[in-house]
């Protein structure tokens, strides 16, 4: 319980990439399913690797999404990863049977044909004014489905692939990255240091 | 916009990287948590790992390979070679693979990337393969170099896409090792024939190599030997190809 960092078990492969980073940079990690322990933590990660639906559906049931969403609201420090920060939206079309939990008022989309599919790579990164977390630089990307439109109310950094996207929001104490911090080598790392440095209820 | 990426690849036999020729004559080449974080800092996009002992044993020690190259590598980090069954994939990506690479096994039982695209993601599934050519196409190899198949390569390309691959890494079984550039016909080929990103991999040498396989179409370029035996470094590889009007992570 006393870990630095909580990271809900979303399902997400690549879990041991999101500890290792972690522990890099002298924390210590628990992992949980637990909707208690997701809202008392002082903070956490909700990582995602996967497809939209049977993640957003599992957490509607388990309580989890309740937590995650009381944690947003109350703007306590959380990080949400790739799928993860779909899963703060109102819903994909990578799986519209499922709805998200509707704190970004966006939906995510697939890209166009006419780039590759999934995006994977390094990609450039431009940000808000008003960013405080996110900074310029690249990142690198593992997706299919992306926002293209502003999240009303939330800062954003953005990357083009077929067009301009949402490549991370911020708001308060509150990160979400379309790309993977835990894999985008020095510059990830500074990010996730910066979140880090989040307190809950002051705004870092 | 998205880079282009290099992609250092460690052929790894119970816990030391190897290299040798096709496949064959394997030497010791290193360490690989050392190589994998010498990489990294000289500006590599990614790793491949792949695992060539194709033992029990040596499956064991890969696992362990992994979850050490894991704990330091701060970049993506694929990982094949055995990878039989969706059971396998599992295990490499919980020891700190991000993405898993299935090379025979696919071929044998194409639904395999359907299970891991739909437990994993597509971006997760990675088919790895191997090329020979024939004539004016190119026939799949298998087995580490034991088989050859009477399968098309660009028509399997096209179908492991369809059943859920998301990513190609295409070696030109006749130019690995040989340093006299990939085989661009081969790239243009399956570059044409999927949506998906390639990976150029057999035969570099030179960042110019590398400059032509990334016009031909591919999305990154491997290398290996030309890496373990000092030739040259990433970061030289990189701003040679950046030189050369391609972007690149610098």
């Amino acid at each position: 319980m006393n870990a630095d960092v909580l990271i809900v078990r979303t399902g997400a492969a690549n879990l041991a990439s999101v500890v290792a980073a972690f522990e890099r940079l002298g924390r210590s990690v628990k992992i949980t399913d637990n909707a208690f322990a997701v809202r008392k933590a002082k903070r956490v990660v909700l990582p995602g690797v996967g497809a939209f639906a049977p993640v957003a559906k599992r957490l509607g049931e388990n309580g989890l999404g309740e937590a995650i969403r009381f944690r947003v609201e109350e703007d306590l420090p959380t990080l949400a990863i790739c799928l993860g920060l779909h899963l703060l939206a109102a819903g994909s079309e990578e799986g519209e049977e499922a709805d998200g939990l509707g704190l970004l008022e966006v939906v995510a989309s697939r890209y166009p044909k006419s780039v590759v599919v999934p995006q994977l790579g390094w990609n450039t990164v431009e940000v808000d004014e008003e960013c405080r977390l996110l900074q310029e630089g690249a990142a690198y990307f593992a997706n299919s489905y992306r926002f293209t439109d502003r999240p009303p109310g939330w800062q954003v950094a953005w990357s083009d692939h077929g067009g301009p996207f949402v490549a991370a929001v911020e708001r308060g104490n509150v990160l979400g990255c379309q790309f993977h911090p835990e894999l985008s080598g020095s510059w990830g790392e500074r990010l996730v240091e910066r979140w880090l440095q989040c307190e809950g209820g002051v705004t870092c | 916009m998205l880079m282009r990426r290099v992609i250092p690849c460690l052929d790894v036999h119970a816990g030391r990287v190897v290299k040798g020729i096709q496949f064959q004559a394997l030497r010791d080449a290193g360490d690989p948590v050392e190589l994998a974080n010498i990489y990294a800092q000289q500006g590599a996009d990614e790793l491949v790992l792949l695992d060539v002992s194709a033992t029990p044993e040596g499956r064991e020690h890969a696992l362990t390979t992994v979850q050490a190259v894991r704990r330091r590598l701060p970049i993506p980090l694929t990982v094949g070679g055995g990878v039989r069954k969706l059971g396998d994939a599992k295990a490499l990506l919980e020891a700190g693979a991000d993405k898993v690479a299935v090379n025979t096994a696919a071929v044998s039982r194409p639904e395999l990337l359907g299970e891991m695209a739909s437990e994993f993601g597509g971006q997760c599934t990675v088919l790895a393969l191997d090329a020979a050519r024939v004539g004016d196409s190119w026939r799949v190899v298998v087995r580490s170099g034991q088989d050859r198949l009477d399968l098309d390569v660009v028509e399997w390309a096209g179908a492991a896409v369809e059943a859920g691959a998301g990513e190609i890494l295409l070696t030109s079984w006749d130019r690995d090792g040989t340093g006299s550039g990939y085989d661009l016909e081969l790239l243009e080929a399956v570059c044409g024939a999927v949506g998906v990103p390639v990976i150029a991999s057999g035969g570099a040498e030179t960042a110019e190599h590398m400059a032509q396989a990334l016009l031909a179409g591919a999305d990154a370029v491997l290398a290996a030997s030309i890496l373990h035996d000092g030739l040259t470094t990433v970061s030289a590889i990189k701003r040679r190809l950046a030189s050369l009007g391609m972007e690149v992570r610098l």
